[in-house]
């Protein structure tokens, strides 16, 4: 099997998955949708890792992608709790509402 | 097989624009899913079958069912559907879409000019993977754990605390 991809449009991939992630934490309110935005964009920094990687035929982006996942993982746990928190205060998930300290 | 590459990335840019965009959270949950499986298969072609698996495990699964959980127990229905509506007007998204459009623009125009090259693809396989993650990066291994460590204890801390919460106000206590 013999496949050969261009190195920039792989790149342009990640470009552009990154940036529709950018804007979907800056245009949402919601902070399900902030999250899900968030899991694109590291998901598409770790793609660029990957693209990397198989250019240079070495298994270090892989590696990084895997440190990457886990830092997600830990990452959407964390948030989606803070949703839940964030829920039950204001009984909403407006990200607006979160803006005073006092809880 | 390089219109395999093509055509996955259309689906991926398609699927997560949809996804970013949509007001029912099940249905962007669903689209990001298909976004995230036309990756792992791009990840496949580029010769990372291990991490293309763990791309479908971990983000397709795992962080999926999360989010899923999230959504089930929050029940967000129509009321949150039509809070969304309100919420995404013209002048909220246009702003920040041209904002990353313009830096999207310039990284496109920096690695479109840069030197140029084609990646051939030479399959690693988990082993290769293997050895590195535990070989010169064993200290990363080790961070690794600590952050997944912390991780499980915050969230379960403030699920707790929550819980507690919610039972004293059920049971009439109050905040």
């Amino acid at each position: 099997m013999s496949l050969a991809i261009p190195f920039e449009h792989a790149m342009i991939l990640a470009a552009i998955l990154f940036f529709i992630g950018l804007a979907g934490v800056m245009m949402r309110r919601d902070a399900i949708f902030i999250l899900l935005s968030l899991e694109v964009m590291l998901n598409s920094a770790g793609f660029a890792l990957v693209v990397a990687g198989a250019q240079w035929h070495r298994g270090d982006g892989q590696v990084m992608f895997l440190f990457i996942l886990a830092v997600a993982a830990a990452e959407v746990s964390i948030g989606l709790a803070l949703v839940l928190w964030l829920y039950h205060w204001h009984k909403t998930v407006d990200i607006d509402k979160a803006s005073s300290m006092r809880g | 097989m390089s219109t395999a590459f093509y055509i996955a990335g259309a689906v991926a840019i398609i699927s997560t624009l949809l996804a970013v965009t949509r007001i029912n959270a099940v249905h962007a949950l669903l689209y990001l899913l298909v976004s995230l499986l036309s990756v792992a298969l791009i990840f496949l072609l580029l010769g990372a079958p291990f991490v293309a698996a763990f791309e479908v495990i971990i983000y397709g699964g795992a962080i999926m069912v999360l989010f899923a959980f999230v959504v089930m127990m929050l029940g967000l229905g129509r009321k949150s559907m039509a809070e969304e509506r309100r919420w995404l007007t013209l002048p909220v998204w246009v702003g920040p879409a041209i904002l990353a459009a313009v830096l999207m623009t310039e990284l496109l125009y920096v690695v479109h000019f840069g030197p140029s090259a084609t990646i051939e693809v030479v399959p690693t396989t988990p082993h290769e993977v293997a050895v590195l993650l535990l070989g010169p990066y064993l200290l990363g291994v080790e961070l690794v754990s600590v952050v997944l460590l912390l991780g499980l204890v915050g969230a379960f801390h403030l699920a707790y605390q929550l819980g507690k919460r919610e039972r004293a106000i059920k049971m009439g206590v109050g905040r």
